[in-house]
């Protein structure tokens, strides 16, 4: 059905070896100069990749670079426009997953895409699974191999449990065991890691080793640059729907990396515009929550973005929850502007002039299939309606405002949210309570998931909202996001406040040994 | 529902709680048949007992149909209007054409697996929501029916006694009718939970788009939900027509609603991805024993409706209260795992 590729002439001179052109084997998967577009957006431009037997190769670029139509094109989700798949040097079209899948590629999505219904077992085999005379499913069968391939992941889950309610890292690793049953050839990760923890990570890479001693091709893709150089031999760099480069890793750093990534110098990652804060906005009080934390207080004043920092589980979350009144609190006080909140009443907090961007913006903050324009004004319907009614215009008005001033990039302000990329919703979702020009913004992981150049404008902007007189509560897991955009950061440890430390005094080992609870006598 | 408490601590398995699922309501049918036999001791007669199994056989049948679509993320609301028209095709081909006894249930399955190719094309081919497809199917086939009744009732003396008694014969006291309905439930329940299509129908409701990156072919496997649902309703057709030897327009009204309540009662989830036939086929079960109870108790059969609009409820406000909690566990798992920590970051990899 695709097109025919019809290049001959256009060759684009890639940084490497062609097919057969080194010592190297040749390749197990070349895609060359793919092309994909959905309607009027162009996805993919010129999509190459040349992927060979024991070899992990690192697929980078920033959200919206085409990488996940990429990987969708070898999974056999998409069928390209124009441009070849080579497997094994064989021209090959996908008709669909199942034809990639019997083609020896198997990808790892970046949404874990489980049966929440069904067993962890069956999810592994899903559609495959393994059968005994007159081609009924052999349960036994299917729960001894997911024994084994979790014993050689080394991990204890119970094949028998449903998906449902498995953690987000579990989820992950059921994907991973799913990639696995297949012995692919091609094993494809769409970030994986996104959701694992560090030790889960080295896991992954262990089991990525295995692999590529078996002679299976990697593809990984990840944010995290760190981890593309720890576990990667050659790395592929896109922009803007086009191949860019390949290179091998130990030729290539992180700064090379994100100027190819970005095509300029990110230059100062962070901009700090100094501010003198004024007045108290948010002052909390002896805040406890029965159980998760205590004896938390601080203030936050106009002009001043407050980092809350802090290790897995100590609280942060909760703390922004319950002082927003998401979350009860069982003691403690809660101050906006230098009036009692009470607790557990967003509404409240949202009229006292408090905004809260969640850390989860596609469950939390956004309604996916509504346009932008209403998305932003969702939270400014009392100020939009007008005797009951909401005008759109008034709507398309207050969200043209702001997708000019946060720089979104959209087709059209009427289109749906989840046509955008992830940091372009976010910054829909910053957007949303923006338009209430809140006094206070307190807002959880601000750049989970956004690409680097997208990243840097997020913070510009809460750079500006600073500059504006807006008191910012920022919670962040990136130590680099916390050093460069925080005033002032506040280390949680255990449900407590283990030091506070001034934009010029912290370092990410100070905050680090709060953070884990060792010290606190050296902070100021 | 009431019969089992204290299910689900933590974080449940979800194949013990579906057994459980349908161990409660068999167990509810228990009580409800102890408690009316305990009030009137002629519920519990041969012949009531037959009475509780035939009237509950053709919701039973249709819900095997219903269970396979639902299963999915679809609703076949047309299964009452082919179940009318089949029987009435099959009754009036009876006294015009005299065909033979056999090929009756083969017309009837033919024609409702048709109708169910049709359902499920429109539904899978120009991806209209089924709910719209199998309501709009459900008012052309009425129209149809009516049309070609006209007022010409197939009666008791135009169908021949060797379709009839199906009806009514009995194997060692247990109706014809129930043994055939229950080889459907456990050929179906069987194969449910032992073919990889079948699976699939779970996989495809459970989780749509996962289902397509499985390699699942989605629309082939909704499309067959369809035929078969529709087939059963042929067959339920062919057994109305056996069990009532008289057919006019108004056959299988209402009994979409009927099924969808069975089905719902019997645990699967309205949603799609769970549930089993064998628990719809109780769930049909249920309702019927309670309708009968209040009759033998006396009670206004209006009661029956509201009772099982009742039950309706509780099994949704049970499913609703499953998945919180399951999603309760899901959340705070997630908590611990979420934040990938400050030293992770610090740490060189």
């Amino acid at each position: 059905m695709s097109g025919g590729p019809a290049s001959a002439a256009s060759r684009g001179a890639s940084a490497d070896p062609g097919p057969g052109g080194s010592g190297q084997a040749g390749t197990v998967l070349h895609l060359r100069h793919a092309a994909k577009a959905f309607g009027a957006v162009q996805a993919l431009t010129d999509g190459s990749i040349e992927l060979y037997p024991g070899e992990a190769h690192g697929l980078v670029g920033e959200n919206g670079a085409g990488k996940s139509t990429l990987v969708k094109i070898l999974a056999g989700v998409y069928q390209p426009d124009a441009g070849e798949l080579i497997i094994d040097g064989e021209p090959v079209t996908f008709a669909g997953p199942a034809a990639a899948r019997a083609a020896g590629v198997a990808v790892i999505y970046q949404e874990p895409t489980l049966f929440p219904d069904l067993s962890v077992a069956e999810n592994i085999f899903m559609g495959r699974q393994p059968v005994r005379t007159g081609r009924r499913i052999d349960r036994a069968a299917m729960s001894r191999e997911s024994v084994a391939i979790f014993a050689q992941l080394g991990v204890a889950l119970d094949p028998a449990r449903p998906a449902r309610g498995l953690s987000v890292a579990d989820q992950q690793i059921v994907e991973i065991a799913k990639a696995l049953s297949l012995e692919a050839r091609v094993l494809v990760m769409d970030e994986p890691t996104a959701a694992l923890t560090n030790v889960e990570v080295d896991r992954l890479f262990k089991v990525m080793a295995a692999l590529r001693r078996r002679g299976a091709a990697v593809l990984f893709i990840s944010h995290r640059l760190e981890e593309v150089f720890a576990g990667c031999q050659r790395v592929t760099i896109m922009r803007d729907g086009r191949f860019v480069l390949t290179a091998p890793a130990t030729e290539l750093d992180v700064d090379s990396m994100i100027r190819a990534m970005i095509g300029r110098d990110l230059g100062a990652m962070f901009h700090k515009t100094g501010v003198t804060p004024g007045e108290t906005v948010l002052e909390v009080q002896d805040l406890a929550r029965e159980g998760v934390f205590s004896d938390v207080s601080f203030a936050v004043r106009r002009g001043e973005i407050v980092a809350l920092a802090g290790l897995v589980g100590a609280g942060r979350t909760e703390v922004a929850r319950a002082i927003f009144g998401i979350d009860q609190r069982s003691s403690g006080s809660v101050l906006l502007l230098g009036k009692p909140l009470p607790g557990g009443n967003p509404s409240a907090a949202m009229a006292a002039g408090a905004a809260f961007v969640p850390e989860d913006r596609r469950q939390e903050g956004l309604v996916m299939d509504m346009g932008i324009d209403h998305n932003v004004a969702l939270a400014s319907m009392g100020r939009l309606s007008r005797g009951g009614l909401i005008f759109r215009s008034a709507e398309r008005k207050l969200a043209l405002t702001w997708a000019s001033r946060l720089q979104l990039r959209y087709g059209w302000i009427g289109n749906a949210v989840s046509t955008l990329s992830g940091g372009n919703q976010q910054k829909v979702v910053l957007g949303k309570w923006l338009a209430r020009q809140p006094a206070l913004l307190i807002i959880d992981e601000p750049t989970r998931g956004i690409d680097v150049g997208t990243k840097a404008e997020v913070h510009r902007i809460l750079d500006a909202l600073a500059a504006d007189g807006v008191a910012v509560l920022m919670i962040s897991s990136e130590l680099p996001e916390v050093l460069g955009v925080a005033d002032r950061i506040l280390v949680l440890h255990e449900g407590r406040l283990a030091a506070e430390f001034a934009r010029a005094e912290a370092t990410e080992d100070n905050i680090m040994r709060a953070a884990t609870g060792q010290a606190g006598k050296d902070a100021a | 529902m009431t019969a089992r408490p204290a299910l689900v601590p933590g974080a449940p398995r979800l194949a013990s709680v579906l057994r459980a699922r349908e161990a409660g309501t068999a167990a509810l049918v228990l009580v409800v048949f102890g408690a009316a036999t305990l009030r009137d001791h002629n519920f519990a007669d041969v012949n009531s007992i037959q009475q509780l199994l035939v009237g509950a056989s053709l919701i039973a049948l249709l819900g095997v149909g219903e269970t396979l679509v639902i299963v999915t993320r679809n609703y076949d609301l047309s299964v009452g209007s082919v179940l009318g028209l089949c029987a009435f095709v099959v009754g009036d081909l009876f006294r015009h054409q005299h065909i033979p006894v056999w090929s009756g249930f083969v017309i009837a399955i033919a024609l409702g697996a048709a109708i169910g190719a049709i359902n499920g094309l429109i539904t899978t081919v120009a991806r209209v929501p089924s709910l719209v497809v199998t309501l709009a199917m459900l008012y052309i086939i009425r129209g149809v029916d009516a049309k070609l009744v006209n007022g010409h009732i197939v009666l008791p003396s135009q169908v021949p006694s060797a379709f009839a008694a199906v009806g009514y014969r009995n194997i060692l006291g247990i109706p014809w009718l129930a043994i055939i309905v229950a080889v459907v439930v456990a050929a179906v329940g069987y194969a449910m939970r032992t073919f990889r299509p079948c699976r699939d129908l779970y996989a495809i409701g459970s989780n749509p788009e996962a289902a397509t990156l499985a390699g699942i072919p989605s629309g082939r496997r909704v499309f067959m939900a369809f035929v078969t649902s529709g087939a059963l309703a042929g067959l339920g057709g062919a057994l109305f027509l056996a069990l009532f030897a008289q057919v006019d327009n108004s056959a299988g009204v209402g009994y979409e609603l009927n099924v969808i309540a069975a089905v719902v009662v019997g645990g699967v989830a309205i949603f799609g991805g769970s549930g089993t036939v064998v628990g719809a086929a109780l769930g049909a079960l249920l309702l019927n024993t309670i309708q009968q109870a209040l009759v033998a108790v006396r009670s206004s059969s209006y009661w029956s409706e509201a009772i099982a609009g009742a039950l309706l409820l509780a099994a949704i406000a049970f499913d609703r209260w499953l998945s919180l909690r399951v999603a309760r566990g899901l959340r705070s798992a997630k908590g611990a795992h979420r934040d990938l920590s400050v030293a992770d970051r610090g740490s060189p990899t």
